[in-house]
């Protein structure tokens, strides 16, 4: 099968979302400060990828409360799941038709 | 269009990530070295000092009191060494030491580490206390194996290790002083180097 440039999926094009979907991927949930402290980015950076990407409908939010203040986590969809392994699939095979 | 660099650059970003937001990496070998010596340290003072060397399971010492308050000192010291050298090799790598990696890998380990500390309280109030050093490296050796899946594997070996010597020592009491020393005295010490030579270096 002959896979290309246009296989990768267009979400997946920036490092924020790739981190994201990357720390989801081995992660059954994370909250908002964890995804924070791992890709080291700001608030509103991360709140405008984690939106792009919840419409997709890569990944599905959880909100629930802890002593009182609200907290909320992130885990990734089945479809989430398809698209990524998909989108490291591509990049796979781009990487070694190129060798 | 990207280049093929930048592919390979991704790819490594998502390896990056995913073992950074899963393992806590920042342990550290010293640490274990430390804790190492502790015990035998401990371990002399109990034996040397205080005569205590159970060698039958209902095992009754004058200085019971005194050898557990040794055990909670050698435990305090080799914990806040760990999360002091943790801390300090989190900070050189420019991450935070209290992550969602550290936090599921102290939630694994507390579990095991809790339910066996309660147990053994219970035994040594009933004068059982030729099974607190079998006992003590076996639920040792079950966190330590839990605890595997968010940081190194190597640690797996180190449970497994400890649950072995834990187990012949259940079976023969009269040397369960040695084989304790063994297990978190010399198995801690080798462990500790051999980690700081194959990743801190």
């Amino acid at each position: 099968m002959k896979l290309s440039i246009d296989d990768l999926h267009k979400a997946f094009e920036s490092r924020v979302r790739l981190g994201i979907m990357s720390a989801l991927a081995v992660n059954d949930s994370l909250d908002f400060t964890s995804l924070k402290e791992f890709l080291d980015v700001t608030d509103g950076n991360l709140a405008t990828h984690i939106k792009k990407l919840e419409e997709e409908g890569f990944i599905e939010v959880q909100k629930s409360f802890i002593d009182n203040k609200p907290n909320t986590s992130y885990s990734m969809t089945t479809e989430g799941q398809k698209a990524f392994e998909d989108h490291l699939k591509a990049l796979e095979s781009i990487i070694n038709s190129q060798k | 269009m990207k280049e093929e660099r930048d592919y390979i650059q991704d790819i490594a970003e998502i390896r990056s990530m995913m073992e950074r937001s899963s393992k806590f990496l920042s342990l550290s070998g010293w640490a274990g070295a430390m804790a190492g010596i502790y015990a035998l340290a401990g371990g002399y003072v109990a034996y040397n000092m205080l005569d205590f060397n159970p060698d039958t399971i209902y095992y009754s010492s004058p200085n019971l009191s005194a050898v557990i308050a040794v055990a909670v000192l050698v435990m305090v010291l080799a914990i806040g060494t760990a999360i002091f050298l943790s801390y300090r090799k989190a900070n050189k790598r420019d991450e935070t030491a209290w992550n969602a990696a550290s936090r599921m890998l102290l939630v694994n380990m507390a579990v095991p580490l809790i339910a066996g500390g309660i147990l053994i309280l219970i035994l040594l109030s009933k004068g059982l206390v030729g099974l607190v050093p079998p006992l003590t490296l076996l639920f040792y050796g079950l966190a330590l194996y839990m605890g595997s899946k968010f940081t190194y594997d190597d640690l797996k070996f180190l449970g497994l290790i400890q649950m072995g010597l834990g187990l012949l020592s259940a079976g023969l009491i009269a040397y369960s002083l040695f084989f304790w020393g063994i297990g978190f005295g010399v198995v801690h010490i080798v462990y500790g180097i051999y980690m700081h030579l194959r990743y801190e270096r």
